[in-house]
């Protein structure tokens, strides 16, 4: 088990070759080896799960080869609090993503391929601690998307996949002119740690065109993580995709592709460059703002039921980007406020994991609907809770936990968001609890539209939620239940972790104020 | 006192009707009879409970007892958020309201709710509502609080719409819930400010941070009141959220009784009676006129509504706003026992009313009748040789609501109102407060006798169903007798500890006033001893107003000597204003719904229509034509073989919808960490 890192993203790759292999007429065989390699892996991040030690806020696990070393590059892999959970809920999605997925007809062999490669590319990233390798896996992920989404999705699904394609790339160049700069700066390594160590003294007072460089670095990067995010303006790019993309594929773009942004930041911007936290602080708040009011007034607007699910992700982000900014309140000239800084980055954190599973449900429930009726039009429904009464129960469920009730997990991260973000940032947090009625208001119109009022005669013979869809909501289910119930077990796990890095954050300000 | 039944039986009766709610949900159906004993027994089980601890308190004669229990709930090391649970006199007498109420709406939806499609879905729901109620209750922190605030709010929604196929069921639901986050949203703000100044959720060091007077205070202090208050405005109907709870009649009525009647509704003032300690006098001063506001709102609105629910509906909320009033101008206890006494006569009211509807459905079924409102009064009259029970039970709550003597509403009316004159006599600005209080008494004694008089008295206006009209079965008329009984004064001033020497009641010598922790405040003791010396006076004039109000009612709709078609011509614009709920709902639409939907809509088109088709899109145009220049520049053979970022974008915007079909994967992975290399390569030589 010593590599036990890598045989999470190799086990994948291994898959998406042997899948390539497989005879095309066998479909079935084709889904099972594919659900038997998820699940495999899955187990294997549970084994981490268990074998990782919580009170230890370092890279665990960690695995270091050369690669290249003319060029400083190298395999380094790790995981800490941060990256821990993210890999277990992709393991988890991953592992029900096939289920989801079990009544793709066309090209099956292709599909699965391609998604096991995915899955390598996300792992990979959530692992990497070293710049190229992070680059490289960054890229991995985009490609399999852009097929995913172009090859398998709806009537637009073209369009929407080369939109996504131009716009991460977009981002990732900007990343890699930011990775480069690194690069160096903090004299030719692509090894993030021994970046974190440097950069905050190799940065200091560097100028590049008349502009600090931390500073163009933080931005190039962040526009890198923030398109994933989607944080608005960048975020036009996302409604369209899921739209397009088969139920799976949004599943698992709401559910971790997105995480990959939140992530981004943390790991980059604030590991690597703290001193510009306060920078960028002011900024990160205002975005969330932007992020929860714009979507949800989106969503709001929306008549087409992923589409509305698809802006709530950007409203949802928007609270994990007013927890990130919170972090600052743990600088002296905000008070060294300990407590908030605490509050918001772990909710930001946990809101991540949280609309990890939330989104997934809402997506999964949606294509439900629509393998049903073909069309996800929220106005051409109407009653089906009489006709489906086991359907609309775990839908109701979903709604309540995505519009943030206690309860469930939405409302403890949301709600530490805002407490964190408070104490700095007060107009725009209040500013930004209309998103709570926002949330609201679109998921019980929506709800109220799509079961209540008398049933559409059409819909009359529409079957109700079957055991295997039944089966890929479930899990997802408790786990939001769960963690609404009882946060400790997460908080517990990302707590170490959460606290190395509002302390460099806080010492950076104490060191600057001197 | 025993020490463990204080924190055991406490938490039994929060979590029974949990259990209930989810032993309904997943078995409800496969359960003979769909598992209504099972929540008839958990909740019968509660009420039992809470008698005991009741008992307690009276026996034990502690005014200051006070018991809590908490676990952590949330450690990150500095911010930490502990749940637990608070039993103290006020908690338990909120706890016996809540599971007696309970328990006879759960008793009497046995026989009104027979046959009803989502049976068990009701009983579940009914579970999941006295759980979270019993959540607040109590509550020893804000946090768990306003877990419980927002999970009553989705019972109430839930239940609101159980009959969903209506679709005034199904918006009446989406209102009251939208409505109530409105209010949330205050109280979440008002949570924030209290946490960012004291760096606490527990109420006890609140209350120590604000009376050191360093932390927390003046203006922010006001602030994060009415923010918690806000909370409070929506969930108790007041003005300006008050909007939602005539509609919730929607749901079914012994729903109507427990929930937005009795118990959820009172849910806001016992939050503030709880919280009563932090509010400053500003904040007191808007809470006293929103409480007034309401309550002769409502009142007026009350007069001319047919809909027996309606009246009934409005009547609360008036009454709720008598109970803000009251904590508004300090005299909160008495606040708090007229939500006991309210409780008590208003859900039999209800309970009344729901007979009434409940016998006027069948009579009218009986007579092939669908279009008849069975529950307009105008298609009443006559029906109290037809119910005895029901009338003479619903005529006793209407004396205790009208502030009769000998009935319980008087007491506590006669406390809400003393206390108003005697801040008014301190405060002569604020004179209109007791003016509103007094007026809205009167009309209260008027409209509720209109309500027994068309409803109970006269011939029958329908004779085609009269026959058919008959008393409810005991399932029904049980808890009527049971809650009318206890609209008796008597209940209320039972001496406690069993002593009979005692001149005072249990009630106020175990639910004592305390001080405001915000420094420089008034004291309890002074608050009580100007309500004292205004009492007589108070007490005068509201038999007065009560009387004043009866008459009218008996003139116009018993006598019918006063002709009330005549009035409401004569007073044309002011009855359209009152029938019409004074247009709140329709300018609400019209200024804030539909606005806000326009909103909605227009930044929608501009995101979707406008920035992504012409803002992002444009730049794709712009490389795309940029790409061409750039491969004409390539074609005239500068420099093929390089490969920079910008051409990398280019040559992969232009080439790459060509390539698709290929589906050639390991190229392109190949081309990227190519193109990785090869920037690399130039950037480092």
């Amino acid at each position: 088990m010593e590599n036990i890192l890598s045989l999470l993203i190799w086990i994948p790759i291994l898959g998406a070759i042997v899948v390539a292999f497989l005879p095309r007429d066998k479909d079935n065989l084709i889904r099972y080896t594919s659900a038997a390699v998820t699940g495999l892996q899955f187990i294997i991040a549970i084994v981490l799960w268990r074998k990782f030690d919580p009170s230890d806020g370092s890279m665990q696990f960690m695995e270091r080869y050369e690669w290249i070393p003319s060029l400083n590059i190298s395999y380094i892999l790790g995981v800490d609090g941060l990256s821990l959970p993210m890999v277990l809920l992709t393991g988890m999605l991953f592992f029900i993503g096939v289920f989801v997925s079990w009544n793709i007809k066309k090209a099956v062999k292709g599909y699965f391929s391609l998604y096991l490669l995915l899955d390598a590319g996300v792992v990979g990233v959530f692992l990497s601690l070293d710049f190229f390798l992070f680059y490289i896996f960054w890229e991995v992920m985009l490609l399999p998307m852009y097929f995913l989404i172009g090859m398998w999705g709806g009537p637009q699904r073209e369009y929407a996949a080369i939109k996504f394609f131009l716009y991460t790339l977009f981002g990732s160049v900007l990343m890699l002119i930011g990775i480069l700069g690194l690069y160096f700066t903090c004299g030719k390594t692509f090894d993030i740690l021994l970046i974190m160590e440097r950069a905050p003294e190799a940065l200091n007072g560097v100028l590049w065109w008349g502009m600090s460089a931390a500073k163009v670095i933080w931005v190039l990067v962040f526009i890198g993580f923030a398109i994933k995010v989607p944080v608005f303006p960048f975020h036009t790019w996302l409604p369209l995709a899921h739209v397009e993309a088969p139920t799976a594929i949004s599943v698992l773009l709401a559910g971790i592709l997105l995480k990959l942004g939140v992530y981004g930041i943390i790991r980059v911007n604030y590991g690597i460059m703290p001193n510009e936290v306060y920078w960028f602080a002011g900024g990160l708040a205002f975005l969330g703002l932007v992020n929860v009011i714009w979507g949800g007034l989106c969503a709001l607007a929306q008549t087409d039921l992923k589409k509305l699910v698809a802006y709530s992700s950007i409203n949802h982000m928007g609270y994990s980007l007013l927890g990130m900014a919170a972090v600052v309140a743990a600088g002296a000239m905000n008070g060294g406020d300990l407590k908030a800084a605490q509050a918001g980055l772990s909710g930001a954190v946990f809101q991540m994991f949280n609309h990890g599973t939330i989104s997934a449900m809402l997506f999964i429930l949606v294509g439900v609907v629509y393998e049903r009726a073909h069309h996800r039009d929220i106005d051409g429904f109407g009653g089906l809770a009489s006709k489906m009464p086991v359907y609309t129960g775990i839908t109701a469920l979903a709604f309540f936990a995505g519009l943030g009730l206690p309860g469930f997990s939405g409302f403890v991260s949301e709600a530490m968001c805002f407490i964190g973000a408070f104490p700095v940032f007060r107009t725009i947090v209040i500013l930004s609890t209309i998103g709570i009625l926002l949330n609201a208001a679109y998921f019980l119109w929506a709800f109220q539209r799509v079961f209540f009022g008398k049933l559409n005669e059409k819909y009359k013979d529409m079957e109700e939620i079957n055991g295997l869809e039944l089966f890929t909501v479930i899990p997802l289910a408790v786990i939001t239940l769960f963690f609404g119930i009882y946060p400790g077990p997460y908080l517990d796990l990302i707590k170490a972790t959460m606290d190395q890095i509002i302390e460099k954050v806080a010492f950076v300000a104490t060191y600057a104020s001197l | 006192m025993i020490e463990s039944p204080m924190i055991t039986f406490p938490l039994l009766i929060l979590f029974l009707p949990l259990i209930s709610f989810v032993i309904l949900i997943f078995f409800g159906k496969k359960l003979p009879r769909q598992g209504d004993w099972v929540a008839v027994g958990s909740i019968v089980t509660t009420f039992i409970l809470a008698v005991y601890l009741f008992v307690q308190m009276l026996t034990s004669y502690d005014a200051n007892f006070s018991h809590g229990a908490s676990l952590s709930w949330i450690d990150m090391g500095a911010f930490k958020i502990d749940l637990g649970i608070l039993v103290d006199n006020l908690t338990i007498v909120m706890l016996l309201i809540v599971t007696l109420v309970s328990s006879c709406t759960h008793i009497f939806s046995l026989e009104y709710m027979k046959g009803d499609v989502r049976y068990n879905r009701y009983y579940a729901y009914l579970g999941l509502f006295t759980f979270s109620m019993n959540g607040i209750v109590l509550a020893d922190n804000l946090i768990s609080m306003y877990m419980s605030w927002e999970l009553v709010g989705v019972s109430s929604y839930l239940l609101i719409g159980h009959w969903f196929e209506k679709d005034s069921a199904a918006n009446a639901s989406k209102k009251a819930f939208l409505t109530n986050r409105v209010g949330d949203i205050g109280f979440f703000i008002g949570i924030m400010l209290l946490y960012s100044a004291v760096g606490a959720f527990t109420f006890a060091p609140i209350f120590d941070s604000i009376s050191g007077g360093e932390a927390i205070a003046g203006m922010t202090l006001t602030l994060a009141g009415l923010g918690i208050f806000m909370g409070a405005v929506g969930k108790s109907s007041q003005f300006p959220l008050h909007i939602w709870l005539p509609d919730a009649m929607e749901g079914p009525t012994p729903v109507s009784a427990l929930m937005h009647a009795a118990t959820m509704v009172a849910a806001g003032v016992y939050m503030c009676v709880r919280l009563f300690p932090i509010f400053t006098a500003d904040a007191l001063t808007v809470i006293a006129y929103i409480g007034a506001i309401t309550a002769i709102l409502a009142a007026l609105t009350a007069i001319t509504q047919n809909d027996i629910k309606k009246v009934l509906a409005y009547s609360t909320v008036s009454q709720l706003g008598f109970m803000v009033l009251a904590v508004g101008t300090g005299v909160y206890t008495a606040a708090f026992f007229h939500l006991l006494t309210h409780a008590m006569f208003k859900a039999n009211l209800f309970y009344c009313s729901g007979s009434v509807i409940h016998s006027m459905h069948h009579a009218l079924h009986e007579a092939h009748d669908h279009d008849t409102d069975p529950q307009d009064m105008r298609n009443m009259g006559g029906f109290r040789e037809k119910m005895p029970i029901t009338y003479y039970s619903m005529l006793i709550s209407t004396l205790a609501i009208a502030g009769v003597p000998l009935f319980s509403g008087f007491l506590s009316k006669d406390a809400i109102l003393a206390g108003t004159l005697a801040f008014a006599q301190q405060n002569p600005v604020h004179f209109l407060l007791p003016l509103l209080g007094f007026s809205a008494a009167a009309i209260t004694a008027f409209y509720m006798f209109r309500l027994i008089f068309m409803t109970f008295h006269g011939k029958p206006n329908m004779k085609n169903i009269f026959k058919d009209i008959h008393e409810s079965p005991k399932e029904m008329t049980g808890p009527i007798v049971l809650l009318g009984a206890l609209s008796f004064f008597i209940f209320y001033t039972l001496p406690s500890n069993f002593n009979p020497i005692k001149d005072k009641g249990w009630f106020k010598d175990l639910i004592v006033p305390r001080n405001s922790a915000v420094p420089g405040s008034l004291t309890a003791n002074e608050i009580a001893e100007y309500a004292h010396y205004a009492h007589y006076l108070a007490m005068g004039l509201s038999l007065f107003v009560a009387a004043a109000g009866i008459l009218l009612a008996v003139l116009m709709y018993q006598r019918q000597s006063i002709s009330s078609e005549k009035l409401s011509n004569k007073f044309g614009f002011l009855y359209h204003w009152s029938y019409n709920k004074f247009y709140f709902d329709e300018n609400y639409n019209r200024y804030l719904y539909q606005p806000f939907l326009r909103l909605a809509n227009s930044i929608s088109w501009l995101d979707w229509e406008f920035y992504d088709k012409y803002f992002i899109n444009g730049f794709g145009k712009l490389t795309k034509s940029f790409s061409k220049i750039s491969g004409k520049f390539d074609y005239d053979g500068i420099d093929q073989g390089l490969v920079d970022g910008f051409g990398r974008v280019s040559s992969v915007s232009g080439n790459f919808l060509r390539n698709i079909q290929t589906g050639r994967l390991q190229n392109y992975l190949l081309f990227v960490v190519a193109g990785i290399l090869v920037i690399i390569i130039a950037q480092a030589f």
